[in-house]
């Protein structure tokens, strides 16, 4: 396999995902166990341990590494299942762990100092000293940055640390600081910070409200569109609320991210690694995005110009943003 | 409860989250070193780095007058740090000669292990954190909003010199972000902001598009709606072994807050009586404790149904 020097890494719901992702040209796939140590806890999805042995497996033998989610933070008392979940990832021989806790993080330091450490986004650093700290205490080699940065900003971060950098390429736009955000326990009672599921599908529903459909999270409304125009899903950073007397996306437009015609820019700011996001997203998704980053990337190797692909039609809302990369968006 | 558990219960002032004129606040500030029976007072600016010009000049004298008045004070910092000038403030803030209250971990590692609390922005949710941040200079860890009882009884039962604080009064800090939220809503951006965050002394309202009340957004900041209030469940939270009692300023007679939980404390007042001189201070402003209970953040629990 040759070597490419920005790594593509892409998310893997299942197995045949992971299979799908690497033959599509993917050098890395990131996945999780199925239960609440990462944060794509969804029913249907992860996988059990027997299934990240054969897939890590197969990964190296087509020269692909796997690194494992184990992002959430447990509660207190509960701390087993992510101490067995790092075990269970050092065990199947994966590439890294993905990890945000500082109790997982010194669990893992200690107990499997040869098995790499990246922090995950959830952790939210965002400067040099935060990612200095995960460095200094817990050996930590790669840092995952929050989509919140603008490329200056991640070539200042770049520089300063001289840590592996790995930023998102495609998927959601995650306005809010991750890991440190309530909002959907607070309208759902389950925390995607320990039990590893934002806006979960239980607790939405669909309501007619006239001529209008109305989008709601637990008993709360997150919006109301027109019948026929297509519910938007109801998570809480992307709906629509009424603030100074006008309703709308007061955090965040239902837009994807997509990075495709900014990769030597994030090269030379000093990015290692380039991130799909979509552990939910179906295998046919994740082969479509990550084939067309393969050829934008080997592109850009090459020093050769061509056009991207075209990815509207799998983007949130079929509209697609450099979000935070670009300044004007804060 | 025992006379000794209840002299250790200290009620604090958290650092004040909305964006008060540079006299509110100085008044408040002085209010509170001669009225507010608080034992420890957070000052500092923790939403947005934007803010802080404006109360530096007045810092040095709220403080002295605090100090004077007997008070513990301990300095805030930023929960989301990016910009190299914020880098440079956390590191001038851990080399003052205040104790400092870290709410991002880049503050951690500023401070080299020198004594510090941990703010409410730092995740520790179980004890392999707590016992990691206590061992590396933290005396003082404030819980997460949305940690549950069923948390709060482990972390704070841990026999050692750990002191554990708890969020029981004012809107609770649902998220923050690099986006102002605030100048958003208002048709500008951060960086062309006006400070329209300055026009809301209790945070902006969002509903539904129904319009049902839902949330607060507060500059870079997104808060509940209603004030998180764990007053019937104070006896409780001392059991579990919670020694510091945080109320977070907000527009209301802050005075009368603090009286009200002193009293509770103290067993002067049953939970019952407090609430209901309470609501009067707070008006219109419903009540929230659904996190403590592991429900939903927004539902308020009758501590009998509960």
């Amino acid at each position: 396999m040759t070597q490419h020097s920005l790594e593509l890494l892409s998310p893997a719901g299942n197995p045949a995902a992971l299979k799908a992702a690497i033959e599509a040209g993917a050098d890395a796939v990131y996945c999780g166990f199925a239960d609440r140590t990462n944060a794509r806890n969804y029913p249907g999805l992860n996988f059990d341990v027997d299934e990240m042995i054969e897939s890590v497996a197969y990964a190296h033998s087509k020269g692909a590494k796997v690194l494992v989610a184990i992002n959430t933070f447990p509660p207190a008392g509960e701390m087993k299942s992510w101490k067995d979940a790092i075990d269970n990832a050092a065990m199947a021989g994966a590439d890294a762990v993905i990890l945000a806790d500082i109790g997982v993080l010194d669990y893992a330091a200690n107990k499997h100092p040869n098995l790499r450490r990246h922090l995950s986004v959830q952790a939210s650093a965002a400067n040099p000293l935060s990612i200095n700290y995960y460095r200094d205490q817990f050996g930590v080699k790669r840092v995952v940055l929050p989509r919140i940065l603008s490329v200056d900003e991640v070539a200042h971060v770049a520089k300063e640390t001289g840590m592996e950098i790995e930023v998102f390429g495609y998927g959601s736009v995650g306005p809010m600081s991750e890991g440190r955000c309530f909002l959907s326990s607070y309208m759902t009672g389950l925390s995607p910070t320990s039990e590893g599921a934002c806006a979960p599908a239980s607790h939405v529903t669909y309501k007619e409200d006239g001529d209008f459909v109305l989008s709601c999270l637990g008993d709360v409304v997150l919006n109301r569109v027109a019948k026929g125009e297509g519910a938007a899903y109801p998570t809480p950073c992307k709906a629509r609320y009424v603030a100074c007397g006008k309703a709308g996306y007061i955090f965040e437009d239902p837009i994807a991210l997509n990075a495709l015609d900014i990769l030597s820019e994030l090269k030379k700011a000093g990015v290692t690694a380039l991130k799909i996001e979509g552990r939910q997203r179906s295998k046919a998704y994740v082969a479509e995005v990550v084939s067309a980053f393969r050829k934008a990337l080997d592109a850009v190797e090459t020093g050769e110009t061509r056009s991207t692909d075209d990815l509207s039609e799998l983007s949130e809302g079929g509209r697609q943003t450099f979000g935070a990369y670009k300044k004007g968006w804060r | 409860m025992s006379n000794e558990t209840a002299k250790s219960a200290r009620l604090t002032l958290g650092p004040l989250l909305h964006h008060w004129t540079p006299e509110a606040r100085r008044d408040f500030y002085f209010r509170a070193a001669d009225e507010m029976p608080v034992d420890t007072v957070y000052v500092g600016e923790v939403i947005c780095s934007k803010r802080e010009p404006f109360f530096e000049d007045h810092l040095p004298e709220v403080i002295e007058r605090l100090k004077s008045a007997g008070k513990e004070v301990v300095l805030s910092t930023l929960a989301l740090v990016t910009q190299p000038r914020e880098v440079k403030a956390i590191r001038e803030a851990a080399d003052a000669d205040l104790i400092v209250e870290a709410n991002d971990v880049a503050c951690l590692e500023a401070l080299h292990g020198r004594p510090h609390v941990i703010g409410p922005f730092i995740n520790v949710f179980n004890e392999g954190a707590r016992d990691f941040v206590a061992k590396n200079g933290a005396f003082r860890v404030v819980l997460p909003v949305e940690a549950p009882a069923t948390s709060i009884k482990v972390l704070a039962d841990n026999a050692g010199k750990l002191e554990t604080e708890v969020l029981v009064f004012g809107k609770q800090t649902l998220s923050i972000a690099m986006r102002c939220y605030h100048a958003r809503a208002n048709g500008l951006t951060k960086d062309s902001c006006q400070f329209v965050c300055g026009l809301d002394p209790n945070g902006l309202n969002a509903t539904t598009v129904t319009g049902d009340d839902i949330l607060t957004i507060n500059g870079t900041s997104t808060m509940s709606n209603g004030y998180g209030v764990l007053l019937h469940e104070l006896d409780a939270l001392r059991v579990m072994g919670v020694t510091h009692f945080r109320l977070s300023p907000q527009a209301v007679d802050m005075v009368e807050v603090a009286r009200l939980f002193r009293d509770t404390l103290d067993g002067r007042l049953a939970p019952a009586e407090a609430e209901a001189k309470l609501r009067p201070v707070t008006d219109p402003v419903p009540y929230v404790n659904g996190f403590y209970y592991g429900r939903v953040g927004l539902s308020w629990n009758d501590r009998h149904a509960a």
